[in-house]
């Protein structure tokens, strides 16, 4: 060094280069943290259209609020030491010969250790009181919602569509999703030949669609009434792109009377009787005989044991 | 300790000029015999392969069968290699001829970059223009995807050729990021920054670069194949219903593998085996720590991805099933399969970054590097976690939910170590004289961008949070942020810094400079938009948007159009430097205190004249009373005193 400070000066002069870091820092993270609470937050993805995408959003923002005094720390920290400290014409000098600090090296380890176990608690908390966060949880779900009266629906993926079933309206199939607002709805995804996802992004619902396995998710309807988007969101092949469609959320009243009428339809028109009773899971090749003419039927491609040859197929 | 012990040195015939000395130089093994090696081998694989499977039953979900084509590629490869002149000693050993000693074959001009060469500074260089073609190819790639992501439906390919292209960039980003550090700079510094004269395993270390060409190749080839539609996640049942492109992905990932697995094995033998006297543990280059770390998850993690790969590719040749579900497979065996290599993957991907960047900057900042025990802590933590975590990409398939609040504090967890790199780097700066030079602008970069990268991954690792973000735009924001944004930064920085080491040959600092700046703006205004896309609902490797989310996507592809170009200024200069204005710099342009900028650049075949007995640490800057580096002419049995016992003719 080209002129060794004395101890003290040398101490006091650190003090001030941290108290005028952190004094810099606080107010744009309190500032940060205001914004992101109060104004971003009501405008965070997945919305509140269902209880599980109001904790994800709360979540994502809760994150949000923590992670944006630490990059802002970072960020001062390194704007003020570029600046402060930068090389300046003519100095060749090397700097002093800090090798390191233990006090400071423990406080951040201490510091991040406890960011990291406390994100770990919320993160678990968040994850078992909405009953599994809207992600699918297996054949056998651990979290699960605290009423019996749920809505079941089947959820079928296959190249490249999505059909839904509804057991409790006699197995009825459908190519669109009607869900009735204030209730608690269980999904049962399955995929009768390559992994898809399940991804109702509104709902805060995601779940993969795995052949031969019955993924379970749970999500809370509210009162928002209105459409969600549902993409497969699992690389599934040619179309994969293509495979979205848009679900509603109605009054209770208008999906009973749907869901009768669609089951009535079918039990007339002969589709019930033909489609595989509902399971579980399904085995495509178990019922080869069954497929043209299930298939042009409304628009139903499910469960009827039709699936595209791996060529392209004229239309997804 | 075989520091300088030349095994069998009785059995080697000293030659000049490398294998197949004295006859005219198209006879003499190198690129071109191994491309004819190549196809003799593809053809003799192919006509074997349908010798061997013409009663075969079809695949019974692809209706093709693959063992023609796959034969084919093996015995290519073989050929390619055999071709290259790597098998010649074997014969010779088996005939009981006596051996070539190639090894120290005096350097023959540009041939020796052509090849099967055993200096690992040949190698080094090879593989930087290798891992550079690797990069632009797929650079390319992704050009094409963002080209067909200017509207919401699909205009410029068809769906098919969308998904070949999504597929061919991620697989080759993935194979190239895995060696782009490790490779070039691995392989060249690692036993010039030890006080070596050598890598352990030479010939090793060649196998494992020339097999990266194979797998270009072959990966390639896939384009010829229609592609494959699987992305470079290659899940299965997909795979097993794809066509024979498929093929490509799994065995030129497999041959990428075997070439990591290698190069690990060879650097971890080095590093242990090969350190000078002096060399203490606790005085290595933060580089050399890094490459260690990386070569452990190396050896361990990817032969899980080899093992995968060979078992796809029986299923989809000699009908096994581990992975179709309809034929009693598990496709959760591959997912598990592949992200128990995939996770350490993507911390063989960002350890090298962490190594370039903390290697640079006490340079840059004239300081010792702040903590020196927690950099190197944070390395080996990151690296044991790593092995942990890979679940946390199967949080919504439905596997093991009860194991979700496990992977989420393993994978919150491994945070605690990553921040060691940045506590590092934070205090490095304080009450330092901070030079902005081009390699240093980069390694900024990297902290800032790796910083973005790692707080979006604390989102992605909480599952509530992660059922919106999974599989989105987010996640590939969030790895294009740790991946290109820290490692690729890193390994510019890398560039920058060793290339008057490497070439004795300086970049131009005024195109560095324009370099870094257009890169890092149009990075970042590429990638940024990409988590708010994610986060409003788009899913990744798809050809159709919503309408809304057109202007955000159309700025996306215009600036990564931008950031294409920052990478053509890059070419532009690196060609330009090293072909026509060829500035020279032989010394020690950032005044290092490294061991590697002892010697002359480029440095002296042998490395060190004499092997260096290491005297203080690397970072030991601002101290008068520091020790130089190293005495590189260490009075005469200092350094056999040093190996007393490791055998005689140790300072020959």
């Amino acid at each position: 060094m080209a002129t060794p400070e004395a101890p003290a000066a040398s101490a006091r002069a650190d003090r001030n280069h941290g108290m005028r870091i952190f004094l810099i820092w606080l107010p744009l993270a309190v500032i940060a943290d205001i914004l992101i609470w109060f104004v971003w937050k009501p405008h965070m993805p997945p919305g509140t259209m269902t209880s599980s995408a109001e904790h994800q959003q709360f979540d994502i923002a809760f994150m949000a609020l923590l992670c944006a005094p630490v990059l802002l720390f970072v960020w001062v920290y390194a704007a003020y030491a570029l600046v402060t400290w930068r090389h300046r014409a003519g100095d060749d000098t090397d700097g002093p010969p800090i090798h390191g600090n233990a006090k400071i090296q423990a406080t951040w380890i201490g510091a991040t250790a406890v960011i990291v176990l406390g994100l770990f608690v919320f993160g678990t908390v968040e994850l078992i009181v909405p009953a599994g966060a809207g992600a699918g949880e297996g054949p056998v779900p651990i979290w699960q919602p605290s009423t019996p009266h749920r809505l079941v629906v089947q959820v079928i993926g296959q190249q490249w569509a999505f059909s839904y079933r509804f057991p409790q309206f006699g197995g009825m199939e459908s190519s669109e999703l009607l869900l009735p607002a204030n209730t608690t709805v269980e999904f049962h995804v399955t995929s009768l030949d390559v992994i898809h996802s399940f991804w109702a992004y509104q709902l805060g619902v995601k779940a993969d669609a795995n052949p031969g396995v019955d993924n379970v998710a749970f999500t809370t309807t509210k009162e928002q009434l209105g459409h969600f988007t549902v993409r497969c969101n699992e690389l599934c092949g040619l179309w994969h792109g293509a495979m979205f469609n848009t679900g509603f959320i109605v009054p209770p009243g208008t999906f009973q009377a749907w869901a009768r009428g669609l089951q009535l339809k079918e039990a007339r028109n002969g589709i019930l009787n033909e489609l595989p009773p509902y399971a579980p899971t399904y085995d495509p090749t178990v019922v080869p005989q069954l497929g043209a003419s299930i298939v042009k039927i409304d628009g139903i491609t499910g469960a009827a044991g039709y699936y595209y040859p791996p060529q392209d197929p004229v239309t997804p | 300790m075989a520091i300088e012990a030349q095994p069998g040195a009785g059995r080697m015939q000293p030659v000049a000029g490398g294998p197949g000395n004295g006859r005219s130089w198209w006879m003499k093994p190198a690129v071109h015999t191994g491309i004819v090696g190549g196809i003799i081998g593809y053809l003799v694989g192919h006509w074997l392969g349908n010798a061997l499977s013409y009663d075969y039953a079809q695949n019974a979900l692809s209706d093709t069968n693959d063992v023609p084509i796959v034969l084919g590629y093996v015995f290519g490869t073989i050929g390619w290699l055999a071709g290259l002149g790597i098998f010649n000693d074997l014969g010779r050993l088996m005939l009981g001829h006596p051996l070539r000693d190639i090894e120290h074959a005096p350097a023959g001009g540009l041939a020796k970059y052509f090849r099967y060469t055993l200096d690992h500074k040949v190698v080094g260089i090879q593989y930087l223009f290798g891992m550079i073609t690797y990069f632009l190819t797929g650079g390319l790639f992704a050009m094409a995807i963002r080209s067909e992501l200017l509207s919401p439906t699909y205009h410029l390919m068809s769906s098919s050729a969308y998904l070949m292209v999504v597929g061919e960039h991620g697989t080759m980003m993935m194979m190239m990021m895995s060696s782009v550090v490790l490779g070039p700079f691995g392989q060249y510094f690692a036993p010039l920054m030890i006080g070596s004269k050598r890598m352990a395993f030479p010939r090793i270390e060649a196998i494992g670069f020339w097999l990266t060409p194979a797998a270009y190749i072959i990966l390639l080839s896939g384009l010829l194949l229609q592609g494959f539609p699987t992305g470079w996640t290659g899940y299965e049942p997909l795979a097993v219903q794809a066509g024979p492109g498929m093929d490509t992905y799994f065995m030129a990932f497999g041959l990428m593998g075997i070439s990591m697995i290698l190069a690990g094995f060879n650097i971890i033998v080095t590093y242990i085996n090969y350190r000078a006297p002096g060399m203490r543990w606790s005085r290595l280059p933060m580089f050399v720590w890094s490459m260690f770390t990386v070569s452990f998850l190396q050896v361990l993690a990817v032969p899980v991805l080899v093992a995968g790969c060979y078992m796809s590719l029986t299923d989809r040749t000699f009908q096994t099933a581990f992975f179709a579900n309809q034929l009693g497979g598990s496709s959760y065996l591959w997912e598990n399969v592949f992200w128990f290599f995939g996770h350490p993957e993507v911390y063989i991907l960002a350890l090298p970054g962490f190594g370039v960047v903390s290697e640079i900057i006490p340079v840059m900042c004239r300081k010792p590097l702040f903590g020196y025990r927690t950099a190197a802590a944070g390395m080996i933590g990151v690296a044991l976690l790593s092995f942990f975590v890979w679940q946390h990409h199967l949080f919504d398939s439905g596997i093991n939910p009860d194991m979700r609040p496990l992977f989420m504090l393993t994978t919150e967890l491994i945070s605690i170590p990553t921040g060691f790199i940045y506590l590092v780097a934070l205090g490095t700066f304080w009450k330092a004289k901070i030079r902005f030079t081009v390699p240093m602008l980069f390694c900024l970069a990297m902290y800032f961008n790796f910083l973005l990268g790692g707080v979006s991954g604390v989102f992605l690792s909480d599952v509530p949070a992660d059922t919106t973000e999974h599989g989105s735009f987010f996640v590939m924001a969030h790895f294009h942020y740790t991946i290109m944004g820290g490692l690729i930064f890193a390994f510019m920085a890398g560039i920058y810094y060793w290339l008057p080491k490497m070439m004795g040959i300086k970049l131009n600092e005024r195109l560095g400079r324009i370099h870094f700046w257009t890169m890092f703006i149009f990075f970042n205004s590429t990638f940024l938009p990409l988590f708010a896309l994610g986060m409003l609902g788009m899913p990744r490797r798809v050809f159709e948007y919503a309408l809304n989310l057109q202007p955000l996507n159309v700025w996306v592809s215009i600036s990564a159009f931008c950031l294409g170009g920052s990478l053509l200024i890059f070419l532009f200069n690196f060609i330009m430097s090293t072909l026509v204005w060829r500035e020279k710099e032989t010394g020690n342009p950032w005044n290092s205190r490294g061991l590697e900028w002892q010697v002359s650049s480029p440095p002296p075949p042998e490395n060190f004249e004499h092997i260096p007995v290491i005297l203080s640490g690397p970072y030991d800057y601002g101290d008068p009373d520091a020790p130089p580096v190293a005495d590189l002419n260490p009075p005469v049995g200092v350094v056999s005193a040093a190996y007393a016992g490791a055998g005689a003719g140790l300072e020959a």
